[in-house]
């Protein structure tokens, strides 16, 4: 038995740390939790999840779970809450829990809330603050019903610690040849890169529309992040030209990030945008139109043409 | 092939006000990623792999303005589902989920979310309840094998993911997938005599009632106005010394 049950995501080596972020939320909902992993070859992965004070590591490992296919992992995930009789089912808002958790929570007949920001508790009953409209407000959400499913911003939670004593594992017994098969993979092309993760980042440095193609967005942004030690992020605009891979996009419809400092190079600070770094402690941006709307903001604001600050900005970091 | 597309109608992203629990706006729009939705559906259409498109919303009359635009895009004919209450994704699914049972399309495509409530889970949770295959945030589709299958190519936070989905299937887009087009004035006209079928959920049978309510909406506390500085020296020393950072 379980209160919550925590759907945990990995890259077949190991954890997404932002996962880890509905950790935190579970303990403040309050009652016992588990740890889901859902996938195959997961022992490495399982026993890594151990010290997080959950109830137990729950992992469901088969060939048939090798790649995260909707309708195979929705029917495990559903299987598995209903077992442990969770009320709550919860993950991290990533491109992989809103495909497989919507599902889910189709399957168990719950409704469900995604990007849970807070939540507050007030007479024994709860609502979760979401962003709605691309960030642009609050709404305060109540939800109904004996289970739920919510999704979490991992940038609004702390990572939870690792220090509790460790759990027990324990497999997850399911028939795989009752799983459907209208789905399969194909194929996956990953760019393994040597910077920071982006949403992870202290740093992050991102590009719009004017950086023209790939090999100058390399030269500007990529060496400025370099010089900083920071990730890479794009506009929409940026991605859509070819300038730069689809998951550097950040917005109301890419990632979400929260560094100490962002900086915006050549971005015009479009709502959709803006929806991605409002929780940026510093954000300086460059743009040659003093009335850009990514000045509103900017803590700090450079009015020019970014390409002569960029490389004087990379300079004078270098020679520090 | 049958292709059924839903859309939503949402305030204009650019001109959104609070009011009280609800959002109000002078003007509203389809929802972004199902105009995507509609100009995908035309271009299968159009390439001759798809016979009839279908268009779904759920709302009272005054969406038929959307609808409208639909039609004029190039819909067949569109089928509203008259209801006045201010549904939850979960409602939403089930009703379209009864629409597509009476419509048996080979496929159902739709946004990825709404602009709106930015949700993200209304095509997953139809594709649950009717037991169908998914291919979510989609930036690319291709019919195979006589029209049984779908190689999509998805994108995921890590890169691109191609899957194969076995029809009928649910497919939801991405904003790479195409740019829809404009509606043009034949198209207008044409649109006025094109049937809108207008159901209710007793008549499709479906009793839903939403289990998420919104109790209030607030702008959230604006940034403190930044500074604006003059020289690259100038930024630097900032970072430095005021913001810490460097
Ligand atoms: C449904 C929907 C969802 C979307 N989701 C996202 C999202 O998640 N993320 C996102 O980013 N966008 C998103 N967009 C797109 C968004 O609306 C904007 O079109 C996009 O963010 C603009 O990108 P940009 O700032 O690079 O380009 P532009 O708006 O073209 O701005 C370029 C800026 O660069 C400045 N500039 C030009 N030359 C120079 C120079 N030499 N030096 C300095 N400055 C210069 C210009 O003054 C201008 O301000 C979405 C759009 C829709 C419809």
């Amino acid at each position: 038995m379980a209160e919550s049950l925590i759907l945990i995501e990995h890259d077949r080596q190991q954890v997404k740390r932002p996962s880890l972020h509905a950790i935190t939320l579970a303990q403040q909902l309050g009652g016992n939790y588990a740890l889901l992993v859902v996938g195959h070859g997961l022992d490495g992965i399982a026993a890594s999840l151990v010290s997080y004070g959950a109830s137990a590591v729950v992992v469901a490992d088969d060939p048939a779970l090798a790649e995260p296919l909707a309708d195979r992992y929705a029917m495990v995930i559903a299987e598995a809450a209903r077992r442990l009789g969770a009320k709550t089912i919860l993950g991290t808002s990533s491109t992989f829990s809103k495909d497989v958790l919507p599902r889910a929570a189709a399957l168990l007949d719950a409704p469900m809330v995604t990007d849970v920001i807070a939540i507050e508790k007030m007479d024994g009953s709860i609502s979760y603050r979401r962003p709605i409209n691309a960030g642009s407000m609050f709404a305060n959400v109540k939800v109904e019903g004996d289970r739920r499913v919510l999704t979490v911003r991992a940038t609004a939670f702390e990572p939870p610690a690792a220090n509790a004593a460790p759990c027990p594992i324990s497999h997850f017994d399911f028939d795989a040849a009752s799983l459907p098969n209208g789905m399969q993979f194909i194929s996956r092309e990953e760019r393994r890169s040597d910077r920071p993760d982006l949403t992870e980042a202290r740093v992050v440095v991102s590009g719009g529309r004017p950086l023209k193609d790939k090999e100058t967005f390399e030269r500007l942004v990529g060496r400025l992040a370099d010089a900083l030690g920071g990730a890479i992020g794009a506009t929409r605009a940026a991605v859509d030209a070819g300038m730069a891979p689809n998951d550097y996009q950040i917005g109301q419809t890419g990632k979400i990030i929260a560094p100490e400092l962002y900086i915006a190079l050549g971005i015009s600070g479009a709502i959709q945008h803006l929806a991605g770094i409002k929780d940026s402690r510093i954000i300086v941006a460059i743009n040659k139109d003093p009335d850009a709307p990514i000045f509103q903001m900017a803590t700090y604001a450079l009015v020019g043409d970014l390409y002569q600050i960029v490389p004087q900005l990379i300079e004078s970091i270098r020679r520090a | 092939m049958k292709i059924l597309v839903s859309f939503k109608s949402v305030p204009d992203p650019n001109d959104v006000a609070v009011a009280g629990a609800a959002v109000s706006t002078p003007k509203s729009v389809i929802n972004s990623f199902d105009e995507i939705a509609i100009e995908e559906a035309l271009r299968i259409r159009e390439r001759g792999e798809a016979t009839e498109i279908v268009g779904v919303t759920i709302g009272v009359s005054a969406v038929d303005e959307q609808i409208r635009s639909a039609l004029a895009m190039g819909v067949d004919r569109a089928i509203r589902v008259d209801d006045s209450r201010a549904l939850d994704p979960y409602a939403v699914a089930r009703i379209l989920g009864a629409v597509v049972k009476k419509e048996a399309p080979h496929v159902v495509i739709m946004g990825k979310q709404a602009v709106d409530d930015d949700s993200n889970q209304v095509g997953q949770m139809l594709a649950g309840l009717l037991g169908w295959p998914q291919a979510t945030f989609v930036s690319k589709i291709e019919f195979l094998d006589n029209k049984t299958r779908a190689r999509c190519t998805r994108e995921t936070d890590a890169g691109l993911e191609v899957i194969e989905v076995n029809l009928p299937a649910i497919i939801t887009t991405d904003l790479r997938l195409n740019e829809p087009r404009y509606v043009s004035l034949p198209g207008l006209i044409k649109a006025r005599r094109k049937p809108i079928e207008v159901l209710t959920c007793d008549q499709l049978g479906v009793t839903v009632r939403p289990l998420t309510t919104v109790l209030s909406i607030a702008r959230p506390p604006k940034r403190p106005a930044g500074t604006r500085v003059e020289s690259v020296e100038e930024l630097i020393m900032k970072l430095r010394q005021e913001a810490k950072v460097l």
